[in-house]
C-alpha cells in the first residue's frame, strides 16, 4: 500500500498565472512520456519481474514517480490559477477549458486523453525493462524541451530537478537489465506447446 | 466540518520557521530516496546501507520535530501527534 504524505517531493511555488506553460507541462501529466505512464509502467511491469533487486527498483522508482505526477499537477494547476479567459483562449486552451475549465485533467498539450496503451507490460523482464529505460529518455528530452520554453526560475526550478531524477532512474534501470541479462539461464528457449499434453 | 482540536482558528500558512524545516525534511528525504534506489542495486553495499540508517534516523527525526510542533504530515495512522489537523493543514498545491 502507500501512504501520503502531505508535501511535494521538491517544492512547487509559481506565483503568477502562466497558461501557456500549463498547456506545455501537460506532455509530462498526461502524454505518452508523462509521469502517470511511468508509474503505471512500472508499477504493473513489477509483478512479473524474477529477481528481488529488480522488483525493488521497479516498485520504487513507480513510486518516486506518483510523486513527481503530483508535482506536474501542482504545476499545473497554479499555472492555470488566476488566469484570464483571455488568456487561457491566447495559450490555446479554449478546448481545454471547455471541458475541463480550469481543471487539471491528465491530457497532453494537444488535448489527448492519456491512455494506458502508452504503456507495456510484456511478461517479459528484460522487454520491460528496455522499455522503462527508453521511457526514462523520452521523459529527460521532454523536460529540456520544457525548459526552453520559459525563462520563469520559479517553473524551471522544479522542471530541473525532475529531468535529474529521469537521469538517475536510468542509470538504476539500466543497473536492472545488467542484473537481468546475468540471470538468462543457456536453455532461454521460448515456452512452445509441442508435446504438450492438452492437445490444443 | 469540524474537528475536535480546534485547529480552524489557526493560521493555516506556514510561517518562515515552518518552510525550513520542512525544507530540511525535502532535503534529507531526498538523500534517502537516492540511496534507498542505490541500494536497491547494490543491496550488498555496506557503506550504503550505514548511510541510509543514519539519513533515515535523522529524517524521522525532523519528521517528528515538525508533526509535534506542527501538522501531522502523513495519513492513516503515521503521524502520531496531538498538534494540528489533517485537514486543516495547507495543501502542497495552495
Amino acid at each position: 500500500m502507500w501512504i501520503y504524505q502531505k508535501k511535494t517531493e521538491f517544492p512547487v511555488n509559481i506565483t503568477s498565472p502562466d497558461p501557456r506553460m500549463a498547456k506545455a507541462l501537460m506532455a509530462q501529466y498526461g502524454g505518452p512520456d508523462s509521469e502517470l505512464g511511468a508509474a503505471t509502467r512500472y508499477l504493473t511491469q513489477r509483478f512479473t519481474m524474477p529477481d528481488d533487486r529488480v522488483k525493488a527498483i521497479v516498485n520504487d522508482i513507480g513510486t518516486e514517480e506518483l510523486a513527481h505526477w503530483e508535482m506536474l499537477g501542482v504545476m499545473i494547476f497554479q499555472c492555470m490559477r488566476g488566469a484570464s479567459l483571455c488568456d487561457i483562449e491566447e495559450a490555446g486552451l479554449l478546448g481545454y477549458y471547455t471541458m475541463h475549465g480550469k481543471g487539471v485533467y491528465p491530457a497532453d498539450p494537444n488535448g489527448v486523453p492519456f491512455t494506458t496503451a502508452y504503456i507495456q507490460s510484456t511478461g517479459d523482464p528484460i522487454t520491460d525493462i528496455v522499455e522503462d529505460m527508453a521511457a526514462e529518455q523520452k521523459a529527460r528530452t521532454t523536460y529540456e524541451h520544457l525548459m526552453s520554453l520559459t525563462d520563469n526560475p520559479e517553473i524551471i526550478a522544479p522542471l530541473r530537478f525532475l529531468r535529474e531524477r529521469e537521469v538517475v532512474h536510468y542509470q538504476r534501470f539500466g543497473e536492472a537489465l545488467s542484473i537481468l541479462q546475468s540471470r538468462i539461464p543457456n536453455n532461454n528457449a521460448v515456452p512452445s506447446k509441442m508435446g504438450c499434453p492438452c492437445k490444443l | 466540518m469540524s474537528c475536535n482540536c480546534n485547529c480552524q482558528n489557526m493560521n493555516r500558512y506556514m510561517d518562515m520557521t515552518e518552510k525550513d524545516l520542512l525544507m530540511q525534511i525535502s532535503q534529507i528525504q531526498f538523500v534517502c530516496v537516492e540511496l534507498n534506489l542505490y541500494l536497491d542495486t547494490h543491496p550488498d553495499d555496506e557503506a550504503a546501507k550505514k548511510d541510509y540508517l543514519s539519513y533515515s534516523r535523522m529524517l524521522h527525526e525532523l519528521i517528528k520535530t515538525y508533526e509535534m510542533q506542527y501538522w501531522p504530515l502523513h495519513g492513516f495512522g503515521h503521524s502520531d501527534t496531538e498538534t494540528g489537523c489533517w485537514v486543516y493543514s495547507e495543501w502542497p498545491w495552495d
